[in-house]
């Protein structure tokens, strides 16, 4: 059951966004041999369901309390406060980003890839770049996750409060807000063409779920996460993914797919969450939910400390991560992109998250805001915690 | 990285040969370059005699060598296309425009088609989509209504995706172009040329260096020339699947 124990944290959580914070690092870190372990390669959904889920979850369970206990006022004030710190993340990582590839595009050159030069065209307008990048419309390749977590904070309060009061017509408005979102082709624009990647929207729908999940949702729903014919269901449609994700990769299999399938399955759109993504994510966590039960010893043991500690500060991890995949792709564009070079640059990479995540835990316990080092309320200290 | 590639590059490693770089180690790197439905207008056209191919794409589709003369993959596809099916007449003609986009090139189609019939239209696209950050839902309208006007118009489509290019993979988000143009091609059942993984196969096995900063053509070429090659099988192959008889001597 995906619930925390009274007062106590889901140690769960932290484990499986910490896993999910690695995955999107190693998926961000172009041509890697690494990445063929991560799980978009063997199903439909990504390691961004898992963040953004867990994240409305965690949101929830965090500022839900902080809504009950210090008022509406307050809880609202310290989510758009959440919300401007990714902003200020998320503006200095585009600083890096512009950085290395204004270096990039200097030092580079191939008849080739005479066309593919064309990206570094906005280093020639950085008056209209810079302004669009800070209205969050111009997004370079892998800075969309960010934008579309400052917008899902943005208007977190007020479905905050509509969840802690009528759960069921909250969930209701989300489902509805996906629904019409997908009729009606709602997004937000983007510079210099098109909308976004992560349309929020529709996006919104996982974290919303999240949140109810958190707030007594996953208790309603125990019965059915646990029954075996849930179970089967899961394990049958992430079958049925991987097979179908296996025909886009070697040929011939496509011919096993047959035409009506194809036709209503295709595109599966992850812009928009499309549904099959969705039910691919819920499969994958019912069927983790059954392996890894909450009182799993191994969660407080020293082997799963490295994802867990990650999960707990997943901002911070978060950014760290994108900053570590564009350094990562540069050490291997200036000095080496052999298959030793990819494993060495994914495993110091996460070395150094584990590490950062371990030390940012050492700083909060030293000012007290450790979850062992303060007295107070079982569970209260979560609110110090990162979200 | 899909399990295949990681495959194919773990033996590679295991077998730790050096991969000579001559004659044909581009084609056997590329790994099954295989069409996965029929080109049925090809094949009629081969049992006419025949053949002629329009290329339609962007900047990509282009290449000039020293001389000023077209070194880009449409002259190895027409050269290769001439030696497989000899007695045939066969022709590539290219209509490459750096950053047009693919509903750009699909406005284009009707002129191409009453201008010359081709039986083939090789579609290169995707890469000046990305870079300008068109909806992706766009750019598969696009691919999409191409498709039935290149059908409609007597003409067999081969899509070509994007290049494989490591030094800008970090900058430039192609895979949602990517697995757009994925998506048109199995639904319409149209051949897919996967560029992108060629490439990245050829890089990974050391075939070509993909990574290195030059200013001349020599990789450039090479690589055109074994793309060129590979699609002149895909065509062939393709034309093969065609339940309509082709001439006696193929």
């Amino acid at each position: 059951m995906l619930l925390p124990k009274p007062g106590g944290r889901d140690l769960r959580l932290d484990l499986f966004r910490g896993l999910a914070l690695w995955l999107i690092f190693l998926d961000h870190i172009p041509s890697n041999i690494v990445n063929w372990v991560t799980i978009r390669n063997y199903g439909f959904s990504d390691a961004t369901e898992i963040f953004v889920f867990i994240s409305g979850y965690t949101a929830a369970f965090v500022y839900g309390r902080a809504m009950r206990e210090q008022g509406t006022l307050v809880a609202g004030a310290r989510i758009l406060k959440r919300a401007w710190q990714v902003y200020v993340a998320h503006i200095f990582l585009f600083a890096i980003y512009t950085a290395e590839i204004s270096y990039v595009a200097h030092s580079f050159e191939n008849p080739l890839y005479h066309e593919e030069m064309g990206i570094f065209d906005f280093l020639q307008q950085p008056d209209i770049t810079l302004a669009q990048a800070m209205l969050l419309k111009f997004k370079p390749a892998n800075m969309d996750v960010l934008p579309l977590y400052i917008v899902l904070l943005a208007g977190f309060p007020p479905l905050l409060w509509l969840l802690l009061r009528a759960p069921t017509v909250a969930l209701g408005a989300s489902v509805l807000l996906y629904t019409l979102t997908l009729y009606f082709d709602w997004n937000i624009p983007a510079y210099p063409n098109g909308s976004w990647v992560f349309n929020p929207f529709a996006w919104q729908m996982l974290f919303v779920f999240g949140a109810w999940c958190a707030l007594g949702g996953a208790k309603q729903l125990s019965a059915v996460i646990l029954s075996p014919i849930t179970a089967a269901v899961a394990i049958a449609y992430l079958a049925f993914a991987l097979f179908i994700v296996s025909t886009w990769y070697m040929p011939g299999l496509n011919a096993l797919v047959p035409q009506w399938l194809e036709d209503w399955m295709y595109p599966i759109d992850k812009t928009n969450l499309d549904v099959l993504r969705f039910l691919h994510f819920l499969s994958l966590a019912v069927v983790t939910i059954r392996l890894v039960p909450s009182d799993w010893s191994l969660l407080q043991s020293r082997w799963l400390f490295p994802a867990v500690v990650c999960g707990q500060h997943s901002l911070e991890i978060f950014c760290l991560g994108v900053f570590l995949s564009f350094a990562a792709h540069f050490a291997m564009v200036e000095i080496n992109q052999g298959v030793g070079m990819q494993i060495a640059m994914s495993l110091l990479g996460i070395a150094i998250m584990v590490a950062t995540a371990a030390l940012i835990s050492w700083y909060k316990g030293i000012e007290g805001r450790s979850p062992r080092s303060r007295p107070g309320p079982p569970g209260a200290t979560l609110v110090g915690g990162g979200v | 990285m899909r399990p295949i590639v990681v495959a194919a590059v773990l033996c590679a490693l295991s077998a730790s040969v050096a991969v000579a770089k001559e004659g044909n180690e581009c084609i056997i790197a590329a790994g099954t370059v295989a069409p996965d439905f029929a080109l049925p207008n090809v094949a009629r056209a081969i049992a006419k005699n025949k053949l002629d191919i329009a290329v339609i794409g962007s900047a990509s589709s282009e290449l000039n060598g020293p001389a000023g003369t077209n070194i880009a993959y449409p002259t190895w596809l027409e050269k290769t296309l001439r030696g497989l099916l000899p007695g045939v007449t066969v022709k590539v003609t290219t209509h490459a425009r750096a950053r047009e986009t693919a509903s750009e090139m699909e406005a284009k189609l009707p002129r191409i088609i009453s201008e010359s019939a081709p039986a083939l239209v090789v579609w290169q696209t995707g890469t000046a989509d990305a870079i300008r950050g068109v909806d992706p839902e766009e750019f598969r309208v696009a691919l999409d209504d191409g498709v039935d006007k290149l059908r409609a118009g007597g003409a067999d489509v081969v899509f070509m995706n994007m290049q494989y290019s490591p030094r800008t993979e970090a900058m430039l988000a192609v895979a949602t172009y990517a697995d757009a143009l994925r998506f048109v091609a199995l639904k319409r059942e149209a051949v897919l040329f996967d560029r992108f993984t060629i490439m990245r196969r050829w890089n990974e096995s050391g075939v070509f260096d993909l990574y290195g900063a030059t200013r001349t053509t020599n990789v450039a070429e090479r690589v055109h020339d074994c793309l060129g090659r590979l699609l002149a099988d895909v065509v062939v192959a393709g034309a093969k699947l065609a339940p309509v008889v082709s001439r006696g001597t193929d």
